[in-house]
């Protein structure tokens, strides 16, 4: 059943203090809709659970990325678009930027945002593994005022996050001190544009002395949450990449995940992909190390 | 940005479509795609799927290129949009329609407006694209006839031919 718009409010408040404000009167009864591309597919499908809608697209204080000598700030409504063309995003975050190009097509990139894939929750989303290994830190705002939340605790179980229902995403953080590693990302999908992972693999790596001196590994698509490896990076940590080491991950990273059946793949086969990718990353890794 | 009224009643909401200002009386939740091909009957522009996979639904908006079927037309307030019926005084116009005759880049149409509307969309930025950009640009555009091998071979072929090597 199409939506009939006369049944939908949608306000906008212009900025980030009455949009708050708003929200907080009447707490889990507005859903913000920035540029779309997730809110206006369940809308037109009828499936919207929300007939109020807060617009916040366009608001300046959501849009900006800021550097700072340590940190660099991505305003939660930022683009796909954004993302990729700003310098220092693309030049230290190339694992986001990555993700980004994978995000649908240019037009869709040019109004999804990466709060909204935050806040949408999918465990799916290929951009969510990359803020997992950088280690963001997420801005959550309300009138109450803003806490900051590492993101590796923001997603709580199948689309359920630690967003109040009062709350806004306001930015997200990533220290800037990954420079110096190798990074791999790499998505398995029925074709490269537009399509939703099978899985997607996000990877950071450091050698030192001939040894993995820090790993940090995400993954999307193979659990209800999109999941940060942390068995397999303590297993890895310190080790010289051997194929025993390698033999040994292959088995590590599928006990780790919790792939199911869907339309796009199957947990047998997402548990063997899963694997392989990381296999991947630590020949990569270790090739690295005999051409440094 | 304007504020507005906090009823699910139609509101005036102006904007400029291919250079003309224009106002629509409009539930603000209703879709781009039906406000400019039901109320400004600009039906250049075609729905496909509804769901932003297809791209036959693209405009430019503000210069970016979108699906309109997913942008409530209340976000686009005093925006600049341009469709495809306003692209025929644009300079890259005349070089794409003669390279999608010649390559057979068009068939059934459908998808046409919004293919062209990407094409122009990464021309702007890229006027002498890679085979790779090519595809990059017009991923978010499905197109059932063709294969794709012409449309891009059109697009290649507009490019050249606006920028004499």
């Amino acid at each position: 059943m199409r939506a009939d718009p006369a049944e939908y409010r949608l306000v906008s408040p212009g900025s980030l203090d009455a949009v708050l404000l708003l929200m907080a009167g009447e707490p889990a009864q507005w859903l913000p809709i920035a540029g779309g591309t997730d809110v206006m597919v369940l809308y037109s499908a009828g499936k919207l659970p929300s007939r109020k809608l807060i617009n916040i697209w366009n608001i300046p204080e959501l849009q900006q990325i800021e550097v700072f000598p340590d940190s660099i700030r991505i305003g939660a409504a930022c683009t796909y678009t954004a993302l990729r063309n700003h310098e220092t995003v693309s030049r230290e975050f190339p694992l986001l930027v990555t993700a980004a190009s994978w995000t649908g097509g240019i037009a869709n990139q040019n109004r999804g945002t990466l709060g909204g894939n935050i806040a949408n929750a999918s465990p799916a989303a290929d951009s969510l593994p990359a803020l997992l290994v950088y280690g963001a830190e997420l801005t959550l705002v309300s009138v109450r005022g803003e806490r900051r939340v590492d993101y590796r605790n923001f997603h709580t179980g199948y689309k359920q996050t630690v967003l109040a229902a009062d709350e806004l995403i306001r930015d997200i953080s990533l220290p800037r001190r990954f420079s110096g590693y190798l990074s791999h990302a790499r998505k398995a999908g029925a074709r490269n544009a537009q399509a939703i992972s099978k899985v997607c693999l996000a990877a950071l790596g450091q050698m030192a002395n001939g040894a993995i001196r820090d790993v940090r590994l995400a993954m999307g698509s193979v659990a209800p949450v999109p999941l940060r490896l942390a068995e397999t990076e303590r297993l890895l940590a310190g080790k010289h990449i051997e194929p025993s080491l390698i033999a040994t991950v292959k088995k590590s990273v599928p006990w780790e995940i919790s792939p199911i059946d869907d339309i796009r793949s199957t947990a047998r086969c997402r548990a063997a992909v899963a694997g392989n990718l990381v296999a991947e990353f630590l020949e990569m890794l270790a090739s690295e190390r005999t051409n440094a | 940005m304007k504020t507005l009224p906090e009823t699910s009643a139609k509101c005036e909401l102006s904007f400029t479509v291919n250079g003309d200002a224009q106002k629509v009386f409009a539930h603000p939740m209703e879709r781009l795609l039906d406000v400019l091909r039901n109320d400004l009957k600009l039906t250049g522009t075609k729905e496909g799927c509804g769901e932003g996979e297809c791209g036959s639904c693209s405009v430019l908006l503000d210069g970016m290129l979108v699906n309109s079927c997913l942008v409530p037309v209340a976000q686009a307030s005093g925006a600049n949009i341009v469709t495809i019926e306003g692209m025929s005084a644009h300079a890259l116009m005349a070089p794409l329609q003669e390279a999608f005759l010649e390559c057979g880049g068009a068939q059934c149409g459908i998808c046409t407006p919004g293919m062209i509307l990407a094409a122009v969309h990464l021309l702007e930025k890229k006027p002498e694209p890679a085979i790779a950009d090519i595809r990059e640009g017009l991923a978010g555009n499905l197109c059932r006839c063709t294969g794709y091998m012409q449309i891009f071979e059109a697009v290649a072929r507009a490019a050249r031919r606006r920028v004499p090597a």
